[in-house]
């Protein structure tokens, strides 16, 4: 199929209105809804909520066109707390009532809160739905491997052998890699951010927000109650530098420190290997490129990711420009209006209701 | 040429019958057109098997297509054929029991094969056997003949000739019938406009068919059936399912909003989605989703943005879409849901009727989650029962559901094309500004503080300034819409939502006794209306005094339904289930209804229902 150019806004919030220049400006109060935030002390969902509402000023928006739909969990109580308009729905059907929204108003900037169960579990068909259709949305799953709101079963990310409540000897589910589901479904714009790396969340947030098309972005969200500890290798600054790989678009690929820098170059057969710099020698660097048309070398770079978090790529993924569905929906409707001459009138619905075949009595 | 004599009739009823693959269905709609064109009240009944192509030549591939036409008020598809075209042995043997004996029968002999003849069953052929000699058997070669008028044709294969023959045997019942036959040649000139030597073709199948009658002394006389008399209008014959997307259509745009459906192909309900997805000039948004929960969703996201949201299912759909419709209750937006009931349980019947989604659409959804209902009567009131759906949807800002069923949704019937601005006014006021003020005396919005009369509360799309607000599932506190598990607050909610759907306003139901004292009511609801008002013709035709309602809304009841009831000796409800409405009414009235139920994925006879009828009326006599 050739894909004309439909002359598509660039940005995922060209429709939406923003505010006039000379505006008083915005700030985290003016998102801050008055409802008691009711987590549990220490969740990072309230490191998350505060990036999310200090963010969204900078997008300069008008507020009532903010719209967060959730699904169900901890992490879908989100909408509440944000003084924008907000939908806390049904377990997993948050991107399904999200396309809906998008795609009947171009001028919402709509955001997808869900979590790992909602939207890997039992959303996970309109999940990929959405990402294959390439819906203008902003999804962001906040991953804590664990069922927190049901109190501690494992969840689709669980690591196999997960000892929880519903899984005595150990859980023997494979978990899903959020990132790789994504990329497995072309998903145009893939990222992953630390709940505790505020201004890395913070850049992903922005790229995400501005991106036209589904943007998914894995949060990375610690349960102090049910799964406490499952990113603390990634937190704690000794092994940090050694595990999170950064990517950085037209950038090699590299992880450590400075002064244990190891560079990931390609091997045949497989998604490459992290060696010191000293040694790549000859051997093919492998350069991230986000832009990059087919998800295969994306989808090299989430797989080095495993449950040991050895290595773990943070960072955008992916970030290609593919026509949304709800902007070419709205084309062939707004394309057949324009065609007939304008919106239908009370004539022309009577020539609808007649159809072709029509006959007089009397 | 023989010279034919000219008979009059005043009704007739046809049954085209053949394999899956020999274009019966396109046959009988072309006939009915032809009827509708002739100014003959007519009804239609579809059937054919849920398979594509069933092995060709068996019983389970035969399709068939039903039309009565009439020149009076015609109420149903016909209890049993006068003529039975069937194109196969396989057709005749699913049909011949259900032909009264000196009915007329037009067989292809061609297709009458030892094969084909022991792929059901016959040892010989009955055509041959005097096995038929009850009925006035036409035996015509359809196939060769039709080939043979083909023969100039040099550039077409054997088969794409054979292919022709429905329109040779269109041809020949339309001489038969005395139907004209220009609407059928425009139709194939648009079909086969790209293919002009099929189009030929086609259109000397036709005229061969045509001739055929007029020419063998086979066929003695031809019949007239005089146009039936109408109220003066413009009309055009409508399926259920077209009249259906045309009044979701109409009501949006009389609404003043966009029209958005969500849905999941599924028999007998796909078609909805096709009609309004060929609805773009009309600002008619159609998004075919991942499944029937997103489709569902999607509708419900569509009608929080404002627009009219709309999704079209039949009951294996409602099951899965049910906890969204939940949702919708609690979120109290509009949303219209459109069930096109089928045979069931599980995949049960996918192309046969049945009315057993009733208690689902009440009932089926965890707590207590009052919907309104309302149901289809005949395939042309599908427009008005849609434009009466999204009615009470906008202004009661609930979910509706719509039952329409498979009877309904393939059958047609000539129809009354509305003007416009006759339709009813179904303009809605969105939320502009604060409705409430706070303690401090600052303008604020309450998402449920509702309104006194209706109890529908604001409907407040985003991009409102000033109105932003959070919904959810989670139970609201009156009037704030906060998250709220107080055990008073959940009780008054409770009772507050289904208060609402109570109060929806609904016509009272008319009841039809012309006589005046009448002790029996037949009480039905849905598509049983046609085989009920035949049956109670009949019966007061034959002097009988019988009353007559039908029931548009199933919730709420009308508020006369308890005084109707109460004023029968006896009350019959008829139902293609096993007694659901007679359930509700029964629990509702404790009034003792007769349950009379079929479930054959049939609609009813009129026999049938005359016979039970005339049973309950020498009860009370």
């Amino acid at each position: 199929m050739t894909l004309t150019d439909l002359g598509m806004p660039v940005t995922g919030l060209q429709h939406v209105p923003h505010l006039p220049d000379d505006a008083p400006g915005q700030s985290k109060r003016d998102f801050t809804s008055d409802q008691e935030v009711r987590w549990c002390p220490g969740c990072g969902d309230y490191v998350i909520l505060a990036a999310v509402q200090s963010f969204l000023p900078e997008l300069g928006l008008r507020r009532e066109n903010i719209v967060f739909v959730s699904g169900i969990g901890c992490s879908s109580r989100f909408p509440y707390y944000l003084d924008t308009y907000g939908m806390h729905s049904i377990h997993g059907r948050a991107p399904a009532i999200a396309t809906g929204l998008a795609t009947s108003r171009p001028d919402l900037s709509v955001w997808v809160v869900t979590g790992d169960g909602d939207a890997l579990s039992i959303g996970g068909n309109h999940l990929i739905h959405a990402l294959r259709r390439n819906v203008n949305l902003t999804i962001l799953l906040f991953n804590n491997q664990i069922y927190g709101l049901t109190k501690g079963q494992y969840s689709p990310t669980s690591r196999t052998g997960s000892v929880t409540k519903s899984s005595p000897l150990g859980s023997v589910d494979a978990p899903f890699n959020p990132v790789s589901l994504a990329l497995g479904a072309e998903a145009t714009f893939v990222a992953r951010a630390m709940e505790s790396d505020r201004a890395e969340l913070k850049e992903v947030l922005r790229a995400a927000a501005e991106h036209r098309g589904a943007a998914l972005v894995e949060i990375y969200q610690n349960c102090p109650i049910f799964n406490d500890g499952a990113f603390e290798v990634l937190k704690d600054r000794t092994q940090q530098a050694a595990r999170i790989v950064r990517l950085r678009s037209g950038e090699p690929v590299t992880v450590g420190p400075e002064d244990d820098r190891r560079v990931l170059v390609r091997v045949a057969g497989g998604h490459g290997e992290f060696v010191p710099e000293a040694e790549v020698g000859a051997r093919e660097v492998v350069v991230h490129d986000a832009a990059a048309p087919d998800p295969s070398a994306a989808f090299a770079l989430s797989r080095l990711d495993s449950p040991e978090m050895t290595h773990v790529p943070m960072g955008v993924f992916r970030q290609v420009s593919r026509p949304t569905y709800d902007d070419l929906v709205r084309a062939q409707v707004e394309g057949a209006v324009d065609a007939a001459g304008g919106p239908a009138t009370d004539a022309d619905l009577g020539e609808l209701l007649r159809g072709r075949d029509t006959w007089t009595v009397g | 040429m023989t010279s034919k004599t000219v008979q009059t009739l005043d009704r007739v009823v046809i049954r085209f019958a053949g394999d899956s693959g020999d274009g019966m269905q396109l046959t009988g709609d072309r006939f009915t057109s032809e009827t509708a064109a002739l100014g003959n009240d007519l009804s239609t009944l579809p059937n054919f098997p849920a398979e594509i192509r069933a092995p060709q030549g068996t019983l389970p591939g035969v399709s068939s297509f039903q039309l009565h036409f009439a020149d009076h008020d015609v109420l149903t598809p016909g209890d049993a054929p006068d003529v039975l075209v069937a194109m196969n042995p396989a057709a005749l043997k699913a049909n011949l029991a259900d032909l009264p004996r000196g009915a007329t029968i037009v067989a292809n002999t061609d297709e009458f094969t030892t094969r084909n003849l022991a792929k059901v069953g016959y040892e010989t052929s009955p055509l041959e056997d005097g096995s038929l000699e009850s009925w006035h058997v036409h035996a015509v070669a359809l196939t060769s003949i039709t080939v043979e008028a083909l023969a100039p044709f040099e550039g077409l294969t054997r088969k794409e000739k054979e292919r022709a023959k429905n329109m040779f045997a269109l041809g020949l019942l339309s001489w038969m019938y005395t139907r004209p036959t220009t609407g059928t040649e425009d139709f194939l000139a648009k079909k086969f406009g790209g293919r002009p030597e099929i189009l030929e073709a086609n259109l000397a199948a036709l005229r061969a068919g045509w001739n055929y009658g007029e020419t063998t002394e086979d066929f003695a006389s031809s019949f007239v059936v005089q146009a039936a008399p109408m109220a003066p209008g413009r009309y055009r014959n409508v399926t259920g399912n077209t009249a259906l997307a045309l009044g979701l259509a109409a009501a949006a745009h009389r609404a003043g909003r966009p029209l958005v459906l969500g849905s999941y192909p599924i028999t007998p309900a796909s078609d909805v989605l096709h009609a309004l997805s060929g609805m773009k000039r009309h600002g008619v948004t159609t998004i075919q989703a991942e499944d029937e929960i997103a489709g569902v969703g999607i509708a419900l996201g569509a009608s929080y943005g404002g627009a009219i949201g709309v999704t079209s299912t039949s009951g294996p759909g409602i099951a899965l879409k049910s906890e969204t419709i939940g949702l919708a209750v609690s979120l109290e937006l509009p949303l219209v849901v459109v069930d096109i009931q089928r045979g069931g349980p599980s995949t049960g019947l996918p192309t046969k009727t049945e009315q057993a989604d009733l208690l689902q659409v009440m009932y089926g959804r965890n707590g207590e989650s009052p919907v309104p209902v309302l149901a289809a009567q005949t395939p042309a009131d599908c427009f008005d029962a849609a434009l009466d759906a999204v009615r009470i949807a906008t202004t009661y800002r609930t979910p509706v559901v719509l039952l329409s069923d498979g009877y309904l949704a393939n059958g047609s019937e000539p129809w009354a094309v509305p003007e416009v601005d006759e339709l009813p006014d179904l303009a809605v006021e969105l939320a502009s500004a604060p409705n409430a003020v706070d303690d401090a005396g600052e303008p604020v919005f309450r998402p449920y503080l509702r309104d006194p009369e209706t109890l529908a509360r604001p409907w407040a799309v985003p991009g409102t300034p000033g109105l932003e607000h959070r919904i959810g599932g989670i139970e609201k506190a009156d009037v704030t819409g906060d998250i709220s598990y107080d055990p008073d607050n959940h009780d008054t909610m409770v009772r507050l939502r289904q208060a609402k759907v109570d109060g929806i306003a609904v016509p009272d139901l008319e009841v039809d006794d012309p006589s005046g004292d009448a002790k029996v009511l037949v009480l039905g609801w849905g598509s049983t209306y046609g085989p009920v008002a035949a049956a109670t013709r009949v019966l007061r035709n034959a002097g009988h005094a019988v009353a007559r309602a039908h029931l548009r809304h199933l919730n709420p009841f009308p508020a006369n339904l308890d005084d109707v009831l109460r004023r029968y000796e006896r009350v019959l409800v008829p139902e293609m289930n096993t007694g659901q409405l007679a359930l509700l009414l029964r629990g509702t009235y404790l009034v003792d209804v007769r349950s009379h139920t079929a479930v054959r994925g049939l609609p009813f006879t009129t026999v049938e229902l005359a016979d039970v009828v005339s049973t309950i009326l020498e009860e009370v006599s």
